[in-house]
């Protein structure tokens, strides 16, 4: 049986992007474990923990020093077993790429979640709806800004409108954190018209319609801040990106033909120019999924990019893991399906010729 | 065409571009600043002085605002004004008279002139007696220009003392008690020291809106007695304003003109060094990609994949949580993990093209080596395409540092800007309404952004022909 190009290509690109997915994963664990010295905190966590509870135990009140401090080793040997501890940090880091693979996220060493919850899963879940609807809708603000105010500038070209925009996008060089800092001065601090930071009012309001208005009002700002951060650069890349397609030579043609310039439009400049504009859309939106740390501190945003900020900081391995897991995963599967979407879409693929 | 040339011609390009003029202008002024900084003011010192703790710096005030606030705001905010028994001045006196056996009476007078439209933010008295068992005994009196006098406290001085009289409580019941008694109310007010102290005594003084502050010469006098032969007392007075120097001072009373000259060079070195590295070492892992192909890009490109998938700014977290480690090693690092950052691949489509022309096929038909035409032929064609991006990407790194300061995990030691906005936000500037405090460091960072990025959008039209064209 003949096996069709395209199937072979796409079979190649599967395990390709699983072999990266895994590397990527393990190296995370690596860092993440710091090499294995979180196992050693964690050691000694448990260590401190066992010895002063059988200290503290009436009823090995009597005991001589020897045996209360044998008993002491063995129970931490036995729970050092139990947890796996007693293999060295190599086998056990296989394990744990194992779990992760699978998605069995386990639990957490210190962060809990909302509701006391130590699973990592919930955790993330938790969290993870505040950074969507924030760094989500930016960027899905953003892209379609950016797309349509490229096409509209492409069409004004050395216009005042188009020279204006442009001369606005070395504004890009300063992150939108930044300006977050400038936003509340102007609007929290020293208007009292808007929030400093946080997701809703302290109490929340009960009624829902106030409870969106409320978080809405609480958007405006990292919102805003990021739209002048990255508006400008955003239409300036795609009205570069269009201009330069408008000046093939297939659209040359086409316009010699004498095609109405909407057609030309839509055939000629925006059908050549949809893939990679997808695939900008979609790492967007997956890399969106992380929030961002800074502008989340800056705000006091609860969402993941805090998350990660958090167990960055106090070492919480499986959260960490967790994390990058998740999104390796969303990342992975995107770009396989980016590359089945190549494949309907280009015939040079699926003729095998690539 | 030859290098030279090409290099004169940019260099005519970018005066013709006046926003890149402006970038270059701004560039060399904030350059101008860092040299300044670096030959004036060594780094152990800046350092020394920046770590080192609120006594070193008792005699500035808080908070103070850069004296040049009143250029906006006008009016006449008090300076510092240090008056001090250890120094010459017709304006400290102190006399010492025996008066029995090793007893003896000690006065101190030290007078002000204040012209000043707003209150001090503090004042402070520091004692420092000599004595071998029996402590000195005084008294300390207050001298307003329209004569009234008020004896604020007697102490028995320990061998260094010291008298906070704004956040003294027996002076608040004291003040309270003269006020309520003086203008007949029922009980006693709350009277900020200060404003008592340099405000005539009227109904006004109950109102912050009406009360005015009087100018004019001021007296503390601290009399009281020794009880030993050698014993003695120095005195230290310090009304603090609330204006200081150029930048104005932090809560710990620092100067934060420190940390604004001192973040100049770190932030210039940082980003530029990073920038430049990483753009080159990227360029160079791309164009041996690009060339020798097979395996080798093969390898390549999955490790610049797996980097891809890794979150970049987590990492760094994780890893200077870790380490607490200098400025210069967190480069390193940066520089370590970027090395197969998102550069690799688009350098490489670029590379990939050029691959391709006749005169690299002509170079290894005469049998130039893989290396030569890596070097010699591939690279130097490509870095003009490369340098805008290496000078826009400077300002991601100086924005990289203060973002890590900014969270509390940069350099433990250095003074940077990233630095003063974190302790700014700690401390709740924003809340407090201490703009300045961020605004500075802020507006450096914003202005070296732009000067890089005036430059460097003006780099791509020039490199890019067909970015110029459009």
């Amino acid at each position: 049986m003949r096996v069709p190009p395209y199937a072979k290509y796409l079979a190649k690109r599967a395990i390709v992007i699983g072999l990266t997915l895994i590397v990527a994963v393990y190296i995370t664990i690596l860092i993440a474990n710091m090499g294995g010295y979180v196992d050693e905190i964690i050691k000694s966590d448990l260590f401190f923990k066992i010895s002063t509870s059988i200290r503290q135990n009436p009823a090995y009140k009597n005991l001589p020093q020897e045996q209360l401090q044998q008993l002491i080793n063995d129970t931490y040997y036995n729970e050092l077993k139990r947890l796996g501890f007693d293999k060295p940090f190599i086998y056990r880091s296989f394990e744990y790429l194992r779990r992760a693979l699978s998605l069995d996220l386990g639990r957490s060493l210190y962060i809990t979640s909302n509701t006391g919850s130590r699973f990592v899963r919930t955790i993330i879940l938790e969290r993870l709806p505040v950074t969507v609807l924030l760094f989500t809708t930016t960027n899905i603000l953003l892209f379609f800004i950016g797309l349509f105010g490229g096409l509209f500038l492409s069409r004004k070209y050395g216009k005042f409108i188009d020279r204006f925009v442009v001369s606005l996008a070395p504004l890009s060089s300063i992150p939108g954190w930044f300006y977050g800092v400038f936003l509340i001065i102007i609007f929290a601090s020293y208007l009292h018209i808007l929030p400093y930071g946080g997701i809703v009012d302290a109490p929340p309001p009960k009624e829902p319609l106030m409870y969106a208005l409320s978080v809405l009002k609480h958007m405006i700002l990292p919102v805003s801040s990021w739209l002048i951060a990255y508006t400008a650069i955003g239409i300036y890349v795609r009205r570069t990106f269009f201009l330069m397609f408008s000046s093939e030579d297939y659209v040359e043609v086409a316009k010699a033909k004498g095609l109405p310039d909407r057609l030309i439009e839509r055939r000629y400049i925006l059908r050549p120019t949809l893939p990679p504009i997808l695939t900008d859309f979609s790492l967007t939106l997956i890399a969106s999924w992380l929030g961002a740390i800074v502008t989340e501190t800056i705000f006091n945003w609860q969402g993941i990019g805090l998350l990660f900020y958090d167990a960055a900081a106090r070492f919480d391995s499986p959260v960490v893991v967790g994390l990058v897991v998740l999104y390796a995963y969303l990342l992975a599967i995107t770009v396989f399906i980016l590359d089945i979407i190549y494949v309907i879409v280009d015939p040079r693929i699926r003729l095998g010729v690539m | 065409m030859p290098i030279k040339n090409r290099i004169k011609n940019a260099l005519k390009t970018i005066f013709f571009y006046k926003s890149a003029l402006a970038g270059i202008i701004l560039l060399l002024l904030i350059i101008g600043f860092a040299l300044y900084t670096v030959y004036s003011y060594p780094y152990e010192k800046a350092v020394a002085d920046w770590r080192a703790g609120e006594k070193t710096w008792l005699d500035n005030p808080r908070y103070a605002l850069p004296e040049w606030i009143t250029l906006f705001t006008g009016g006449n905010p008090p300076k510092t004004i240090i008056l001090s028994t250890t120094m010459e001045s017709r304006n400290v006196k102190k006399i010492v008279v025996p008066v029995s056996g090793n007893m003896s009476y000690i006065r101190i007078d030290m007078r002000f002139d204040y012209n000043y439209d707003d209150y001090p933010s503090e004042i402070n008295i520091f004692f420092n007696s000599t004595f071998e068992e029996l402590n000195p005994k005084i008294e300390v009196e207050w001298i307003k220009p329209d004569g009234e006098n008020i004896t604020l406290k007697s102490i028995v001085l320990n061998k260094e003392d010291s008298y906070y009289i704004s956040v003294d409580l027996d002076t608040k019941d004291l003040l309270g008690q003269i006020v309520k008694e003086k203008l007949g109310l029922n009980e006693s007010p709350y009277i900020l020291p200060e404003r008592y102290l340099f405000s005539p005594l009227s109904e006004d003084i109950l109102d912050p809106q009406k009360v005015v502050v009087l100018n004019g010469e001021y007296t503390l006098r601290i009399t009281g007695y020794l009880y030993e032969k050698n014993s003695d007392i120095d005195v230290k007075l310090v009304v603090y304003g609330k204006v200081y120097g150029w930048a104005g001072t932090d809560n710990l009373r620092r100067p934060i003109s420190i940390a604004i000259m001192w973040g100049t060079p770190i932030a210039l070195s940082f980003g530029v060094t990073a920038a430049v590295t990483i753009g080159l070492i990227q360029m160079i892992i791309a164009a041996i990609s690009a060339w020798f192909g097979g395996r080798v890009d093969d390898l390549i490109q999955r490790i610049t994949e797996v980097n891809l998938i890794l979150p970049f700014f987590p990492i760094l977290l994780m890893i200077s949580t870790f380490y607490k480690f200098s400025i210069w090693v967190l480069l390193l690092v940066v520089i370590a993990l970027s090395m197969f950052g998102a550069g690799v691949k688009s350098y490489r489509a670029l590379f990939l093209q050029l691959k391709e022309f006749p005169y690299v096929e002509a170079a290894l038909s005469y049998g130039a080596s893989n290396m030569r035409i890596v070097f010699r032929y591939l690279i130097p064609k490509i870095l003009p395409l490369i340098i805008p991006g290496m000078v826009l990407s400077v300002a991601d790194f100086v924005f990289l540092e203060a973002a890590l300061a900014v969270l509390g995990l940069g350099d433990p030691d250095a003074p940077t800007w990233g630095k003063v906005i974190n302790d700014a936000l700690r401390d709740g500037a924003l809340f407090k309404g201490y703009y300045y405090w961020v605004l500075e460091p802020a507006s450096l960072l914003v202005l070296t952004a732009i000067s890089f990025a005036l430059i460097g959008f003006t780099l791509e039209k020039i490199f890019n022909p067909r970015l110029r064209e459009m």
